[in-house]
This record gives C-alpha cells, sequence and structure tokens, in this order.
C-alpha cells in the first residue's frame, strides 16, 4: 500500500449527498483485470457535462457530500480517484465499503461534521489551499478521528496481509478449536 | 446485559481484540466471482501466497455472463471469466462454472447450496452479500484487497458496527410483498440511514416471510448503507436447511438476539400502512407507494434525479409508461419471485410496447421453474426466458437499457446508468413487474 503523511492542495468540491460508486467508476470498466488505468474513466458519464464540477477545478484533495461512495463494493471506485490523482477524500459521511477500500490503497477518507466541510468547500472555492495531515489528524485545522493501528499503517503504508499473518498462532489456534 | 444476534456471531468470531486497532475476525465463507476477484488474485501470486482454506472458499460466475446465445459475452467479459477459472485452477479454489448446473448468482447459490448457515461470517466482493443475513448469518460485501487478505489469511481487519434493529410492526395488507417492506424502510431510515451500522429486522411481518422474503430484505441493507443486515433464525431457516440436506445445529437455537439486549439505534416501521412501492428518482430512498404521485422535489439532488428520470412532478406513478420490465436478480430472481410473477401473467400476454425478461437467478431455479412449467408461462405471455446470471441488474453483460428506456425491474439499484448509460430504472416487487409488463404502465396485479 502506498504511504500517506499528509497533503496540501487546492480542492475540488463535489457538493453532492449520495454520489454511489456506479457513478465514481461506471461497470463497462469493471472488466479490467489490471489494478491500475482507471483514473481516465472517473465519473465517465458524469465528466460529458461540461459544467461537471470535476471539468474545471484541480486539485488533490476532494471535498465531498454525504454518503460519498455509497453502493457497489467495487474496489475500483478508489482505484479510480486514487489514479485521477486525489490522495485524501473530506467528506461527513461515507458508504461504509468505500471507505474501507479507500484505506486499504492508501487513499484517505477524512469524515468531518457537515458544517466543517461546508467551511472548507467555502475556502477552497475561496482559492484557499488546504492540508490534510495524517500525523496531525486534522484537515483543514480541523481535527478527524482515526484508530491508531489504521492511521499507523497508512503512514507507513504497511502491507496489511503481512500484519495480519503476525497472529498466524491466534489464527490457527482458532481454526482448531473450531474444527 | 443480554447480547444482539449480531454481537453473538461477531464475538464468536474474535480472533484477536486490542486496543485501539480494529478486531480481527475470522470467516467461515468467502464467496467469489469474477469481477472483484482477479487483482487479488494477483496480489497473491505477487507476494508468493497461497489460499489459506480453499475449503471455506467457493467460486461462481455471474456479473458477465450471457444470459441468451442472441447475445454473445464481449471478448473483455470472457477474459474476465476465464481468469476466474484459471485462478481457482491454480489455487484450488472450487468453482461452479457457467454451464456446471450449479452456477448463478452468488447470493443465490450460496444459500441453495446449503453453504449460507446460522451464525457464520460469510463475505464475498460484492455489496449484497448481506443477504446472506436471512439465515442469521453476519454476512458483508468487502472490495478486492480485502479479498485478497480473506483468501490469504481467512481474516479481515473490521472496526465493530453499531447496531440498528428495524422492527416491522403491524400485519402486511394483501398484495404488500418483501420488497416492499424493505423498500419501504430505506425510503424511512434513508440511503445512509444504516452508514455504520448492522441491521437486524423483527417483527411478525418479518417472522412470517419465507426465506426467499428474508433474503430479499436482507439482500437491499446496503441500499440503507448497513453493511450487514440480519434475521434472527427459526423453524424457517430450519425447514429450509433441512430440505437442502443440512441438519439443525442445536446452537443456532441461542442465536437470536436476548430479549433484554440494547440496540445502539431502534426504527419502527408502520406495516400496515405499507403498500406496492416504487422508486421514481436515481436512490433506492427515492420512493413512494403505487397510489401516489411523483413528488415535488425537495433539494437539487431530487431535482437531478427527475431531470434525470425524465419525470415531471404530481404524475400519478400508475400512468407512468416503460419500455421494459427485468424481473430478475440476487433480490428478486428466487423460485418463489419466479411462481409469483408466473401467476399474475399466466394466460395473459405482455403490453405490444414493452420488451420483458425474466433471468431465474441459479441454474437449479431455472430447472426447478421448467418442471413447473414457469418457462412455458412466462413465454405463453410474451416473455423472454434467459440463463442464470446478474443480467439487467448491472448490465456488465449484454442485457442492457438503451439511453432513455424506462424500465419496472426487480433489482437494487436505480442509480443513474446503472442499467445502461441513460437508462431509467424503477424498482419494483416481482408481482408490479409482472403486472406492469401486462399493462405497460405501473400496475398492481388484476
Amino acid at each position: 500500500m502506498k504511504a500517506f503523511r499528509s497533503v496540501t492542495s487546492p480542492a475540488v468540491v463535489l457538493d453532492r449527498p449520495d454520489v454511489d460508486t456506479d457513478q465514481i467508476i461506471p461497470k463497462q470498466f469493471l472488466k479490467r483485470i489490471e489494478r491500475s488505468g482507471f483514473g481516465e474513466f472517473l465519473f465517465f458519464d458524469w465528466r460529458k457535462d461540461p459544467a461537471f464540477e470535476l471539468n474545471h477545478q484541480q486539485g488533490r484533495i476532494l471535498l465531498a457530500g454525504r454518503n460519498f461512495g455509497c453502493g457497489s463494493s467495487r474496489e475500483h471506485a478508489p482505484w479510480a480517484l486514487e489514479d485521477y490523482g486525489f490522495e485524501a477524500i473530506v467528506a461527513p459521511s461515507f458508504g461504509d465499503i468505500f471507505r474501507q477500500n479507500s484505506l486499504k490503497i492508501g487513499l484517505l477518507p477524512v469524515e468531518l461534521p457537515a458544517e466543517q466541510v461546508r467551511d472548507l468547500m467555502e475556502r477552497a472555492r475561496a482559492g484557499e489551499e488546504l492540508t490534510v495531515d495524517l500525523e496531525e489528524r486534522t484537515a483543514g485545522g480541523y481535527p478527524f478521528a482515526l484508530d491508531d493501528f489504521t492511521r499507523d499503517c497508512l503512514l507507513e503504508g504497511l502491507d496489511e496481509i503481512a500484519l495480519t499473518l503476525r497472529d498466524e498462532a491466534a489464527i490457527a489456534a482458532y481454526e482448531l478449536a473450531h474444527a | 446485559m443480554g447480547r444482539t444476534l449480531f454481537e453473538k456471531v461477531w464475538d464468536s468470531h474474535v480472533v484477536v481484540q486490542g486496543e485501539g486497532r480494529p478486531d480481527l475476525l475470522y470467516v467461515d465463507l468467502h464467496l467469489v466471482h469474477e469481477v472483484t476477484s482477479p487483482q487479488a488474485f494477483e496480489g497473491l501470486r505477487l507476494a508468493g501466497r497461497r489460499v489459506r482454506r480453499p475449503d471455506l472458499t467457493v467460486a461462481t460466475m455471474d456479473h458477465n455472463v450471457a444470459t441468451g446465445d442472441d447475445t454473445p459475452a464481449d471478448p473483455l467479459s470472457e477474459q474476465q471469466l476465464e481468469t476466474l477459472a484459471q485462478n481457482c485452477a491454480e489455487f484450488g479454489v472450487p468453482i461452479h462454472a457457467t454451464g456446471s448446473g450449479r452456477e448463478g448468482i452468488v447470493h443465490v447459490i450460496g444459500p441453495e447450496l446449503g453453504l449460507t448457515q446460522p451464525g457464520k461470517t460469510i463475505v464475498c466482493g460484492d455489496s449484497h452479500t448481506s443477504t446472506h443475513g436471512a439465515f442469521g448469518a453476519l454476512a458483508f460485501g468487502i472490495g478486492t484487497s480485502e479479498v485478497e487478505h480473506v483468501l490469504a489469511t481467512q481474516t479481515l481487519q473490521q472496526r465493530r458496527p453499531r447496531t440498528l434493529r428495524v422492527f416491522f410492526d403491524g400485519e402486511l395488507a394483501p398484495g404488500v410483498t418483501a420488497k416492499d417492506l424493505v423498500l419501504a424502510a430505506i425510503g424511512q431510515i434513508g440511503v445512509d440511514g444504516g452508514v455504520g451500522h448492522a441491521i437486524e429486522y423483527a417483527g411478525p411481518a418479518i417472522e412470517r416471510l419465507s426465506m426467499e422474503g428474508r433474503m430479499t430484505v436482507c439482500n437491499m441493507s446496503i441500499e440503507a448503507g448497513a453493511r450487514a443486515g440480519m434475521i434472527a433464525p427459526d423453524e424457517t431457516t430450519f425447514a429450509y436447511l433441512r430440505a437442502r440436506g443440512v441438519a439443525t445445529d442445536e446452537r443456532w437455537r441461542e442465536l437470536p438476539s436476548d430479549p433484554d439486549a440494547v440496540f445502539d439505534r431502534e426504527v419502527v416501521i408502520d406495516v400496515a400502512a405499507v403498500k406496492p412501492q416504487v422508486t421514481w428518482g436515481t436512490n433506492p430512498g427515492m420512493v413512494v407507494s403505487i397510489d401516489d404521485v411523483v413528488p415535488e422535489p425537495a433539494n437539487e439532488a431530487a431535482e437531478r434525479a427527475l431531470a434525470y428520470m425524465g419525470l415531471e412532478p404530481g404524475t400519478r406513478i400508475r400512468d407512468i409508461h416503460v419500455d421494459r420490465v427485468f424481473i430478475g436478480s440476487c433480490t428478486n430472481s428466487r423460485i418463489e419471485d419466479l411462481r409469483a410473477a408466473a401467476a399474475v401473467v399466466r394466460g395473459r400476454h405482455v403490453h405490444p410496447s414493452v420488451r420483458a425478461m425474466v433471468v431465474p437467478g441459479s441454474a437449479s431455479i431455472k430447472k426447478q421453474a421448467e418442471a413447473e412449467g414457469l418457462d412455458q408461462v412466462f413465454a405463453a405471455a410474451g416473455f423472454e426466458w434467459r440463463r442464470a446470471g446478474c443480467s439487467m441488474c448491472l448490465g456488465m453483460n449484454p442485457d442492457v437499457l438503451a439511453p432513455g428506456e424506462r424500465c419496472a425491474s426487480t433489482s437494487n439499484r436505480n442509480f443513474e446508468g446503472r442499467q445502461g448509460a441513460g437508462g431509467r430504472t424503477h424498482l419494483v416487487s416481482p408481482e408490479v413487474a409482472a403486472a406492469t409488463a401486462l399493462e405497460g404502465h405501473f400496475a398492481v396485479p388484476a
């Protein structure tokens, strides 16, 4: 996994609720058996609209509405966002599976109260660069929650499978007890 | 203090627990399909890892398969299906491939083969894995990185979700189905109402549902934002499993939530007020009863949804005409769904302006339906009778809507473009889908 420490960048504002992963990466692109190259298909259908937010904003931080990434479990959605150039997404809430998938690939989902996200959106629209700092656990100056284990995995870009395999004895014991 | 069904299953699967870290949870059953697994197997290969428990892993082909000879799979789909077959052979994972007679939608075959059982933890790289919760299993969707993690370790690092009980209070009115119950619940809870939660569905209306109905309800948990939805196992559950050669484990009787168990949240649905449901917008929470009208948009998202759907506020739902009808998907493609739809269309004919198709959820359901003559009923009524697969639920295969086409669909998602770019999806029950096919506009069975 790619390590994440902090990012300072202009932010892209996508102020829509319930953006589902079918919009982030439509199904016709899920047939690839590779993990890379999804960025050019990000928001494939919405990008056909010249007024679509991503067509006239740039940045490595995405500010999104509540329940971002709801719906399908496709990890292709965070792959596409990451491949497109985003490093962190700040929203009032995320789809559970999307949030988990993002954490696994080093794309940082940051949950903040809606009014704080609103404030960040206004600051971004005014041209302010924002900083998302994982070590400090802050986004645009607002503190956010993330458990230590997950934070450390991200900071170091650790291979979670290798970490879990350190618990091999416990897994084997569980299997023995439940055989 | 008593514990909930969810807590009992979770607690009994914790391998390692510690401060400041997610629980390490053991996985009893890992279901695999062609779309979300190729990169996971590739990850194993690159790291020189094996599949830890191929005996707890089962693969099938569903998302991409062509459901008719008129429309073969495209080369990319063929490559993905072939990749799954190769990966399963290389890593020793059992697979129910297309043509084996045991293939079908992953969430249909798990229960059908008796693999889905009370108290198990079940995962799959598919958000509708919540379906298996109908048996009192803890079942949830995962992404490809987690698929790889489970393949390699048979465990997952998981944050424990909060618990939400959705209590269905009162009696179901005639003509109202499990699909209507869950759509009404999503309408009430909202599409993000269950985020961060595992749902338990309870109440007399749930207890009276068949296993097929319970699977329909649990299937759509993710549409309310919840990764998992569960129903307490009971005699209905045990009878379903016995019919599939699975003996009742007495420990299953201890799984239901204790009377003094406390849920983090509770929502009550007034069942008597629920009528057949039809979605009008671009997420499953945008839903009204078939007797209602298209609502005035309450916000920008609703305005966008109406524009996409090509609908005017105030239009009676029953006056909306459809071009297509799809009966199928992991939500509503089981034998009971097909029987219900067949009963509606028997001796009648699909409206001349509608193209309608029925896609059974598995090869075994297809066979069963054909033994009962349901295929003949559908064919005589003008429905296409197709082979098992995900089909038009997500249009990863040749079954898609053309831009602007309007579809009454028994599937689970009405997202923009879900059934084909520009396609307009209305989610309904099999009974409403069947009646709508006959009338050409939204209707309930005569």
